[in-house]
């Protein structure tokens, strides 16, 4: 088949499939079966190349900030912007931006992977550039183990062509760089002082602080307070506001930082990127803030135990009602265990107001544990969001969220005030 | 009842300590407080002096690496732990150490890592991954509802009784009815979940033989398990 009847074909099914509502995917799929070379095809003709972004925890904001840095240094950037982050789900968002011939008017591909998918896309298109966020406790009835995972991500840093970007305060994901021989490593890091704000998942049952080698790092988060952040670049101190929330995406500033650095090279003025950081804000659903009756609500998506543990650390719950919400879908993971490595003494004194999801209970039994109070319970989302604001109308709110609690709440939340669609 | 100790040992802390088997211990040690306990919980990591007057042992699951880091030390206190068990002490060892408390465990590569025997069992890897919601069924605790996610197949020898009948999911392995294994009032078993909070039965089981053997007999206050009951309603329901 023609690559413009592919094109054709797969912008119907994108119209259709939007039309039903959802169903972010599907395009993708139709495409790739016609044509499974229809990525490789599409993204071979792009002048800088396919960068590729993976990790555990903080892709989709990290690809975000490292779209919008490229942006206003001028470059045209193709993303998966929908986290939709499989093979067929960037087929999907290529879908939205070629023309009907097939061209695509990019420089340069970002993309967020899975790190599963992500095995399979570089051993078909090899990346120039690939970012090694960390590798965390995620998802582990689909992956099975962390050392397994750490592998998966060697094989994307092993397949890329020029540059691999790694977090060197995650010892397995520094680890890596010993298996890199022809790609040049850059590192990004955190200041000493910040390291004891990052539980990880092998300091979580021990109180051993982790001691990372002296490895040297390209951008270093120095200092984060409020929402002031002093990187160091190159031994140079830049300080700026963010618009960024949780400690745990600015550290991925730095990543993206990097990254950017790596990839424009000399090309590049640090001002005016930071400049550009200071505007960004967290992508959907990762600290995200809708307003509703001029009250802020937060919505933190919560993966895995590090995750829930790094954003009960970053937000402080005085003067804010909680909720949280726990589904155990595919796509959130069907394994409750790990609400039991998370430690929810935080949130004692405030208590929290909500409780909901498929697995509510399994949350409420968690706290219980914990001697948390819990104000209501109630499965249902739509219910429960109602129920929250309305317990708390004067308050600003707070909704730790599973993947696809989060996005039911968005949609519950879209129809009663204004919420920014994902394309 | 103040100032009753029960000291819990856990078992390599360190490294068996994934898929969120900490709340086994959590469970034990809140519920003895509940109940009007004084629980302690040391930590028996590799190389520390095996402690004294312990009243129940629990171990967790881990990756490959945690399990090799720790096959020889768990050799070295294998006699101790055997004593323990033969004298009735309250035993929980999940995946991972479940099934280094059986006799062997064979890698892919044909390796052979010694296990203490505790448990008449042996455990071959397989490249089938048994992974999903397993409910299974036991005369004693009734429906135990958890999570299984493990790729080492467990078979049961004439000497080891199961935990429980599987009802939903796979268990010791891919044929198997049977999930777990006993020995005495020691427990050996696949499930997460974690176990113990999910299967309160199970907890007090563990709870009361420890506090009868110490004290002679078991009183406490009443815990109120109204979210577990509603947990686990919630959990039969779901797919595999």
């Amino acid at each position: 088949m023609s690559k413009q009847l592919i094109t054709i074909l797969g912008k119907s099914v994108k119209k259709i499939a939007k039309l039903r509502g959802g169903g972010s995917a599907l395009p993708g799929l139709v495409v790739e079966h016609l044509d499974p070379n229809f990525i490789k095809h599409t993204l071979a003709s792009l002048p800088l190349g396919v960068v590729v972004i993976s990790g555990t925890n903080g892709k989709t904001t990290t690809t975000k900030m490292v779209v919008e840095l490229l942006q206003s240094q001028g470059l045209k950037v193709f993303t998966n912007r929908t986290g939709s982050n499989f093979t067929r789900g960037i087929a999907a968002a290529l879908l939205g931006d070629i023309d009907i011939k097939g061209h695509l008017d990019a420089d340069i591909a970002v993309l967020e992977l899975d790190e599963a998918h992500a095995v399979h896309f570089v051993d078909k298109i090899p990346p120039r550039f690939s970012l090694i966020l960390n590798v965390m406790r995620d998802q582990l009835d689909r992956f099975g183990e962390i050392d397994y995972t750490t592998n998966l991500l060697r094989h994307i840093a092993n397949a890329t062509t020029e540059t691999v970007v790694l977090n060197r305060e995650d010892a397995r994901i520094a680890g890596i760089a010993k298996s890199l021989d022809n790609q040049k490593v850059c590192f990004f890091g955190l200041d000493d002082k910040l390291l004891a704000t990052f539980p990880s998942d092998d300091n979580l049952h021990k109180k051993t602080p982790k001691v990372h080698a002296t490895i040297k790092a390209d951008v270093i988060l120095s200092e984060f307070k409020n929402k002031s952040a002093t990187f160091t670049i190159n031994d140079k101190k830049i300080t700026t506001n963010l618009k960024l929330t949780g400690i745990y995406n600015v550290f991925n500033a730095a990543a993206a930082l990097t990254l950017v650095k790596a990839i424009l090279k000399h090309n590049l003025d640090n001002s005016s990127l930071i400049k550009k950081l200071a505007t960004i804000t967290p992508a959907f659903g990762r600290g995200e803030v809708i307003t509703l009756n001029n009250q802020p609500i937060e919505l933190v998506l919560v993966k895995n135990p590090s995750g829930f543990r790094l954003g009960l650390k970053s937000f402080s719950p005085s003067n804010y009602a909680t909720m949280i919400a726990i589904n155990d879908n595919y796509a959130d993971g069907r394994d409750m265990s790990w609400l039991w490595d998370v430690d929810f003494n935080s949130l004692k004194e405030q208590g929290v107001a909500q409780i909901s999801g498929i697995r509510a209970y399994d949350m409420a039994l968690r706290l219980q544990y914990d001697e948390v109070s819990i104000k209501h319970i109630e499965p249902n989302l739509k219910k429960a969001l109602k129920q929250f604001i309305s317990f708390a109308p004067d308050k600003p709110k707070r909704i730790y969220c599973t993947y696809t609690a989060m996005l039911a709440l968005r949609r519950n939340l879209s129809k009663i005030t204004n919420v920014e669609t994902i394309k | 009842m103040k100032n009753k100790k029960i000291r819990i040992l856990h078992l390599y802390p360190n490294d068996m300590n994934i898929y969120g088997d900490h709340g086994n211990v959590m469970t034990l040690q809140r519920r003895l407080e509940w109940y009007g306990y004084e629980p302690e919980v040391i930590s028996y990591n590799q190389g520390d002096p095996f402690p004294d007057n312990i009243d129940i042992v629990v171990g967790g699951g881990g990756q490959d690496s945690g399990q090799n880091k720790i096959k020889t030390d768990l050799l070295l206190i294998g006699p101790q732990l055997q004593k323990l068990a033969d004298k009735e002490t309250p035993m929980l060892v999940i995946c991972g150490l479940y099934q280094l408390f059986g006799k062997f465990f064979k890698t892919a590569n044909g390796e052979i890592i010694k296990g203490i025997g505790l448990f008449d069992i042996e455990t071959y890897a397989k490249s089938e991954r048994l992974i999903g919601n397993i409910i299974i069924n036991s005369e004693q605790f009734g429906d135990i509802i958890g999570y299984e996610n493990h790729s080492g197949q467990t078979f049961l020898g004439h000497k080891a009784s199961a935990l429980g009948h599987v009802q939903l999911g796979a268990g010791n392995n891919a044929e198997a009815i049977n999930e777990g294994a006993r020995y005495k009032n020691a427990i050996g078993s696949y499930l997460h979940g974690s176990l113990l909070p999910k299967n309160p039965a199970i907890a007090d089981f563990l709870i009361e033989k420890a506090i009868i053997k110490r004290y002679g007999e078991f009183s406490g206050n009443v815990i109120d398990d109204r979210f577990v009951g509603l947990a686990r309603k919630a959990a039969i329901k779901r797919p595999r």
